[in-house]
């Protein structure tokens, strides 16, 4: 009996040891280091903004003086809060220290894979669109798909880019300094900085993406707002703003957000669904071309992916610009080429290798991701965290390379629903894929175009990691052939044409003032 | 003549168990039979499971996109007797999965390797009664880089896990009763992506998996040559999360099921060394899993080592 006890004692023992150990993740951004920027880029004013036609477009008062009640009073208010700061406070503060515009990206990010989720569809085959007007009611709003994200990343990102422009501009006018310069007694919980703090740069961020994501996630206002109040307290405790540099900055934020939801009004991206007139005036047009028309692999069939998404006014370029940055057609798909190509993806899935696999699965960001744009964020932002940039050159490059994105999916979508071109499983039935086949045509790879775009812009940016972004686009673009779901055409001329758009954020980059 | 004659017949069935039909809910971990002291017993068991509709959250539907879902095995099974209280067992099988619709290409290879620890610490008989407690400890492992984020069709979980189990039967003549309980502390998985969304966004390839509880009551008959038993099964994860709407499974759904079925255990009288295993399942009630209907056949050769 004694034997007994202590064999269960051993087993206890090794239970407990074993449920002790630790199932803790630390994610990729957590420990991200407070912005502390080498460079507070205090012209910053001067440089050229993307919507506003001078950064005095929205008008922000002259702040009171540091040596007013009032402004005492406020300084007052970070000490009441700072005596007794909690572990959830002092987290809180930690977690926006690393920066505004990463952190609103990170939760467009959230969004995003959120509602990427493609609606069930009705008792008679058709399939729901969701409302904007109606969001919380099945199928939610939006259809977070990889086109819808690449405009949402673009908006967000060029609005925050020209709020703090326009903030940079106000903070170097007026001189406010920081609290911490006021009150050397202050605690101060962030790195110190020269930049005057008012207007806060972080609730220009905080206003303008609590405005663009009203637009663009409109049943998700709880959420963002709940963001919103605790990245405003986390400034406040930090001792880095007053309430009134908060204020101003949130008021300028969704002032110069106004400027760009008018313009997501304008942008014909509202029509991009279509209707099922235009989706088999494509399929029609496509077979008077002789060519096979591509038709949906889902059941029941599903309408494509935004088909008249390519008519979306872009941010870097024209509409005819637009249409001249579209590929020449595909290999017709009775030709020997298409044949060959066809034969080749057949061949990479009859056995796909685990590397090749682990590839399209690294790549494939398609249903409940961020989409790739998405992950070109991510990529962007954790080769940002370590240049400490000021809030607005992380802006301004974030936006550099989301227009890009953007741009890339409306030439994309143009060129896919221009030629309207099948997928290989379509073509060939027994080719059985390791990742989900796209409702939307082949021709070219939004993958391709997506990653060609970025590779561009993020080696623009960071020079000595170019050819890291090229291999990853290389990469990002073949995953869709081992996937097999894109032929080599698609993914080869999908790299070029998002080089292309890329180019012109480098023009665009080499010539905002900011170089 | 005649034992060349059953060692055909042995072999036979071994590739009948390999490459034909049937497998194993009759896992030895999970019955209160014991291997007698250096005797030692393997065998294959192949396992046929299939669904066409599966638990959405707690939502019932079918999805022509994949149709049915059909996932085969063979798993090799030893079985060895330290004392007549003390056993080893182990487990490892090779999987492979198809959807009859769609576009999604199944999978196949090596899943895990499991072993477990037997131990029976107590048996009281009272007449024609008797009961007794069995403890088993165990530990499972992928055995290749099986692809985890392909739900429905990886060929497993991909997690590393230790369980615990109690069972307590009792038989009464060549009736039995017999009830068991574990719990399986599952190891975090890594993805061949960065990030994931659950209820958020998570900036990582690993992911948290919730451990998960698993329980059975089977009763039956228990003779010298045949074992017949009717199966109560639970599995319950401890945690997890619900698939939304038309979303894709993802590995720490909050994944349930409960099962019944029939096993069924022949040893030959003409060769005692040699018994075949058989059984069926269907499922009841699930959550985040396929309501699976399942059947296993196999063939075991146990002998002794010393005597």
């Amino acid at each position: 009996m004694k034997k007994f006890f202590s064999t269960i004692l051993l087993i206890s023992t090794v239970v407990v040891l074993v449920l002790s150990c630790s199932k803790g993740i630390t994610e990729r951004t957590a420990d991200a280091p407070a912005l502390h920027p080498s460079n507070a880029d205090t012209e910053a004013g001067t440089w050229k903004a993307v919507l506003l036609a001078a950064p005095t477009d929205v008008a922000v008062p002259a702040p009171i003086a540091t040596n007013t009640p009032d402004y005492i009073a406020q300084i007052a208010e970070i000490k009441t809060w700072q005596a007794n700061l909690t572990a959830d406070e002092k987290a809180m503060v930690k977690y926006w220290s690393a920066g505004a515009v990463l952190r609103w990206n990170e939760i467009l990010r959230e969004l995003v894979a959120k509602h990427n989720v493609p609606p069930y569809q009705n008792a008679d085959g058709t399939y729901p669109v969701p409302n904007a007007a109606n969001p919380l009611a099945y199928p939610t709003f939006p259809f977070s798909n990889p086109p819808y994200a690449a405009r949402a990343y673009g908006y967000v990102s060029a609005a925050q880019y020209d709020a703090l422009v326009s903030a940079w501009y106000y903070k170097k006018m007026y001189s406010r300094p920081a609290p911490y310069k006021v009150d050397a007694t202050l605690n101060v919980l962030v790195p110190k900085s020269d930049l005057p703090s008012y207007p806060s740069e972080d609730a220009v961020v905080e206003g303008v993406s609590v405005e663009m994501l009203k637009l663009l996630f409109p049943g998700d206002q709880d959420y963002i707002q709940q963001k919103a109040e605790e990245h405003r307290r986390a400034r406040l405790l930090a001792g880095a703003n007053v309430r009134s540099d908060l204020e101003a900055g949130e008021a300028l934020g969704r002032a110069v957000a106004q400027k760009f939801v008018a313009r997501a009004r304008g942008d014909r991206a509202g029509g991009a669904v279509g209707t099922p007139a235009i989706w088999s005036q494509m399929e029609t047009d496509c077979v008077a071309k002789g060519e096979t028309p591509w038709l949906s692999l889902e059941f029941p069939k599903r309408p494509p992916m935004l088909p008249v998404f390519g008519k979306v006014k872009a941010f870097l370029f024209d509409s005819l610009t637009c249409i001249s940055l579209r590929p020449g057609p595909p290999p017709a798909t009775g030709s020997e080429k298409m044949k060959k190509e066809l034969d080749e993806v057949a061949q990479l899935l009859k056995a796909p290798s685990r590397e090749q696999t682990r590839v399209v699965h690294f790549w494939a960001d398609g249903v409940g991701t961020y989409t790739p744009p998405g992950h070109w964020d991510a990529i962007a932002a954790d080769d940002f965290i370590t240049k400490n940039w000021s809030e607005v050159r992380w802006a301004r490059n974030m936006a550099l390379l989301n227009m890009a994105l953007m741009d890339a999916a409306i030439v994309c979508w143009d060129s896919k629903f221009t030629y309207f071109n099948p997928r290989p499983s379509q073509l060939n039935p027994a080719i059985k894929t390791i990742t989900g086949v796209p409702n939307f045509p082949s021709y070219i790879s939004g993958h391709s175009t997506f990653s060609g775009a970025a590779a561009a812009v993020l080696g623009h940016l960071i020079p000595e990691r170019a050819a890291d972004y090229q291999a990853m686009a290389q990469e990002a673009s073949v995953s869709r052939m081992y996937g097999g779901i894109h032929y080599r055409s698609d993914c080869e001329v999908g790299l070029v044409v998002g080089k292309n758009v890329g180019n012109y954020a480098v023009l665009r980059a080499r010539t905002d003032g900011a170089e | 003549m005649a034992r060349y004659f059953l060692r055909q017949l042995h072999k036979l069935l071994l590739v009948v168990a390999l490459f034909a039909v049937g497998s194993s809910q009759a896992q030895t971990d999970m019955d209160a039979i014991m291997m007698n002291k250096h005797q030692f017993c393997s065998g294959f068991d192949y396992m046929h499971s299939s669904w066409n509709r599966y638990w959405e959250g707690t939502l019932k539907r079918t999805n022509e996109n994949i149709g049915t879902i059909t996932t085969q095995s063979v798993m090799f099974m030893p079985n060895y007797g330290i004392s007549n209280n003390l056993n080893v067992m182990a487990s490892a099988a090779y999987v492979w999965t198809e959807a009859s619709a769609g576009t999604m290409k199944g999978m196949k290879g090596m899943q895990d390797i499991t072993a477990f620890v037997k131990w029976r610490p107590l048996v009281k008989m009272l007449g024609s009664n008797k009961l007794s407690l069995f403890l088993l400890g165990g530990y499972g492992a992928p055995i290749s880089n099986y692809v985890v984020d392909y739900l429905p069709l990886s060929i497993g979980m991909g997690t590393k896990n230790w369980i615990g189990r109690g069972l307590v039967d009792y038989q009464y003549k060549h009736l039995n009763v017999t009830a068991s309980a574990a719990y399986v502390r599952r190891s975090n998985l890594t993805l061949d992506r960065t990030s994931y969304y659950d209820t958020q966004l998570h900036l990582t390839n690993e992911v948290k998996m919730p451990d998960a509880a698993q329980y059975q009551l089977r009763a039956g008959y228990r003779g010298k040559y045949l074992l017949a038993e009717a199966l109560l099964n639970n599995w319950t994860t401890l945690g997890g999360f619900d698939i939304t709407r038309n979303n894709m499974p993802f590995s720490s759904n909050r994944m349930n099921a409960t099962s019944v079925g029939v096993t069924f255990k022949y040893t030959l009288k003409t060769n005692t060394h040699l018994s075949l295993i058989g059984g069926g399942s269907t499922t009841l009630a699930g959550r985040n899993m396929g309501q699976a209907n399942a059947f296993n056949i196999g063939a075991f050769y146990a002998f002794y080592f010393k005597k």
